[in-house]
């Protein structure tokens, strides 16, 4: 793993359908200054930026890293373009977190974005390379047979997907950055809501959303000055990993991806832990389909095959359950795709760092537990995570 | 820093017509070849990266259908930069630094010859009040050709592009002992770092390029004798420039492959000339090299790759005997 890394700095913009008052460059640089703000920091500080965001054709730039040095202090330093499907906020953070443990910098500026009003994220990804035939799908139609795979399987009862569609929006109340806010809602609204892809009901798929979001990672000694500075504690980072499997090979399971699985257990072997439910005291996962939350319930190891629904269903990852899932309303209330995996991220370093605010969970604070953040892409095929804690590794 | 080396690289038969090659078709033998021409197996692959551009073909995630050809069962840790595999490559030698995994496999790809190039080149220049106008890299490249001839170099004014080009590169990384047992002679890297500059042409002055010096500083290209440099000059003005900002002088050979102006396969250009400088060493030709690889309009950002027969510490040992 490197030498230590730890999150100093995060900063969010509110989440919205359409940014209209500020420019690309205008959004990610208001996350990046937040970042910097928390971390006591400025531009000069920072030694290396690493920029994430899904596919270019969800905006109409192409590279846009080229555009956005400037917006994000990134003149005369190193700058990296990450891309990996809707993975790739966490692979963003990764690659960053990668520059401070090579020992390489002091201090890494990541920041990922999407600006989805630019364009149309389901045209974006139904376009057909010149080699093969476009399903016009989108995102819910590639991934509603896996569900339905999943519900056969495992014979959840149907409210299940249900049930962590009103969850998470309850949950979003208490984030001030969260784009969905729906107060009154419940299984019965998300129950007459429209069919979108069978069995996903449109209050069980993810918004589409405008946003940015930025970390500063930092050395050991970088991240002891910044705490001591600010008051505010370091996340640390115990584990981290990506995997990737192929799209197209006869045989594996897309349900239950091995890449998960294997991801998971790579960063479960570096951070110690051996039961993820006992010792994780949150986890932001990538959940932008309801059924999601079951389904990688099980495959990152916190329920037995074919069970992960039954944690659901009896209130374990709900707020006041015994190991909160999504305490900040998750994909499924706010989805800048590409920002959404390192919003994950970020959401687990503020649990342990105590900065969550209004949906904090209270046992993330103490340094006993610690936080895992996920994201996913691709044809469930591409895989990110990192678990972090309030004491050093 | 670990020493680190380029211990294989394999290009593909670049063309200047599309042949109806997929991505995946112009990866997969490269990756063979690599990993033949080590006797290595792909479980020794610690960490994979690789570089394209979705736009040159216009689907959002063309990284996957080349990711469906190298093997990446059982699951394989992996990532991919939407850059000139030059950067895939920073990218691994950076995670190499770790110190857990002793091998890496990066691979660039592109088809450049199904697509517009002035339009896709446009469409990363700032989208507000660049873009729209629609200037493409070739008149982009005209202003910095034009700042120089102003400012007394010998260039000519009005550059040609290279002839758009598919193609795809593919190296392995190794470390230490590893890439002693697998390569009878490393090109170990002694040196690798890049720089941006900013995006707005009014706020650079065209006739240097800062990043470029920089990167080199930081990547040691001095002091030392470089006798090859691969350089990224998709127009002819830049190697004056380049030239300059490396400090290389009359001695050192520029791109005795013939570079990008013979062959410019997109987001594998920049990993090629990391590849074609390490093959001068594996065949005994070179004892020092250089390679540059370039992103953006007017050479904005620039990586600096230095590489050597001898890793550092084999120069100390030397020194003590």
């Amino acid at each position: 793993m490197g030498n230590r890394c730890a999150v100093i700095g995060v900063g969010q913009t509110k989440y919205r359908t359409k940014r209209a008052d500020v420019s690309l460059a205008g959004m990610v640089r208001e996350a990046a200054l937040a970042a910097l703000e928390d971390a006591g920091l400025t531009f000069a500080d920072i030694d290396s930026v690493v920029v994430g965001k899904a596919p270019d054709m969800f905006e109409g730039v192409a590279t846009p890293e080229l555009y956005l040095a400037d917006a994000l202090g990134a003149v005369g330093k190193p700058m990296m373009r990450v891309h990996t499907a809707g993975s790739v906020g966490g692979s963003t953070t990764l690659v960053g977190a990668s520059q401070v443990q090579a020992g390489l910098h002091e201090r890494v500026l990541v920041v990922a974005f999407e600006k989805q009003s630019e364009s149309n994220a389901t045209w974006a990804l139904s376009t057909h390379s010149p080699f093969s035939a476009s399903l016009v799908v989108g995102a819910g139609g590639y991934f509603a047979p896996y569900i339905r795979a999943y519900i056969r399987r495992s014979g959840a009862p149907a409210n299940i997907g249900m049930m962590v569609a009103v969850k998470d929006r309850i949950n979003a109340l208490r984030n001030p950055y969260a784009h969905l806010k729906i107060p009154n809602i419940d299984l019965a609204m998300v129950e007459e809501s429209m069919m979108l892809w069978d069995p996903i009901r449109y209050l069980e798929t993810c918004p589409s959303s405008d946003g940015a979001v930025a970390m500063v990672l930092a050395s050991e000694r970088a991240a002891e000055a910044a705490g001591a500075a600010t008051g505010r504690p370091p996340a640390w980072v115990h584990g981290a990993a990506m995997r990737s499997e192929p799209m197209g090979m006869s045989g594996r399971d897309s349900v239950d991806p091995r890449a998960g699985r294997d991801c998971a257990a790579d960063v479960y072997r570096q951070a110690g832990v051996t039961e993820p439910r006992r010792q994780f005291a949150t986890a932001e996962v990538y959940v932008p389909f309801s059924w999601y939350e079951p389904m990688w319930l099980e495959n990152l190891g916190f329920a037995e095959k074919g069970s992960g629904w039954k944690l659901t269903e009896a209130g374990a990852t709900a707020f006041d359950g015994d190991i909160p899932w999504n305490p900040s309303g998750g994909v499924l209330s706010s989805n800048p795709i590409g920002a959404s995996g390192m919003i994950r991220f970020a959401e687990a370093a503020q649990q342990v760092r105590g900065q969550a605010g209004e949906h904090q969970v209270a046992a993330a604070v103490d340094g006993s537990r610690l936080a895992l953040g996920h994201a996913y892409g691709g044809g469930s095929q591409f895989f990110a995570m990192w678990a972090v804690g309030a004491r050093k590794p | 820093m670990r020493d680190v080396a380029v211990v294989a690289f394999a290009q593909s038969e670049h063309s200047f017509s599309d042949l109806g090659w997929t991505e995946a078709d112009l990866v997969m033998p490269l990756v063979n070849e690599v990993l033949s021409v080590t006797g290595m197996d792909r479980s020794e692959i610690g960490f994979t990266c690789s570089g394209s551009n979705d736009y040159l073909v216009g689907t959002p995630f063309s990284f996957v259908a080349a990711l469906d050809t190298i093997g990446a069962w059982p699951p394989i840790a992996e990532s991919h930069v939407e850059q000139d595999g030059a950067w895939a490559l920073y990218e691994a030698w950076v995670r190499m630094q770790h110190g857990d995994i002793d091998a890496a496999l990066v691979y660039g790809f592109g088809k450049g010859t199904i697509g517009d190039q002035v339009g896709i080149s446009s469409l990363s220049y700032d989208p507000y009040y660049l873009a729209p106008l629609v200037p493409g890299h070739i008149a982009m490249a005209g202003l910095q050709a034009r700042a120089l001839k102003d400012a007394g170099f010998d260039v000519d004014p009005d550059p040609t592009p290279p002839p758009a080009t598919d193609g795809a590169a593919a190296v392995i990384l190794a470390a230490g002992e590893v890439a002693r047992r697998v390569c009878s002679r490393p090109a170990w890297i002694t040196g690798l770092d890049h720089r941006i500059e900013p995006h707005a042409i009014g706020s650079r002055d065209l006739t240097h390029s800062p990043s470029t010096r920089e990167a080199a500083a930081r990547a040691g290209v001095r002091p030392g004798v470089v006798d090859f440099a691969e350089l990224h000059t998709r127009f002819e003005h830049e190697e004056v420039l380049l030239r300059r900002e490396l400090g290389l002088d009359e001695k050192t050979v520029v791109n005795p492959s013939g570079g990008p102006r013979k062959a410019d396969p997109i987001m594998a250009t920049g990993l090629i000339r990391i590849g074609e400088a390490a093959a001068r060493i594996h065949d005994g030709s070179a004892q020092r090299a250089v390679a540059h690889a370039a992103s953006g309009p007017c050479l904005q950002h620039n990586l600096v790759c230095v590489l050597a027969a001898d890793t550092a510490s084999d120069l100390v040992s030397e020194g003590e005997r």
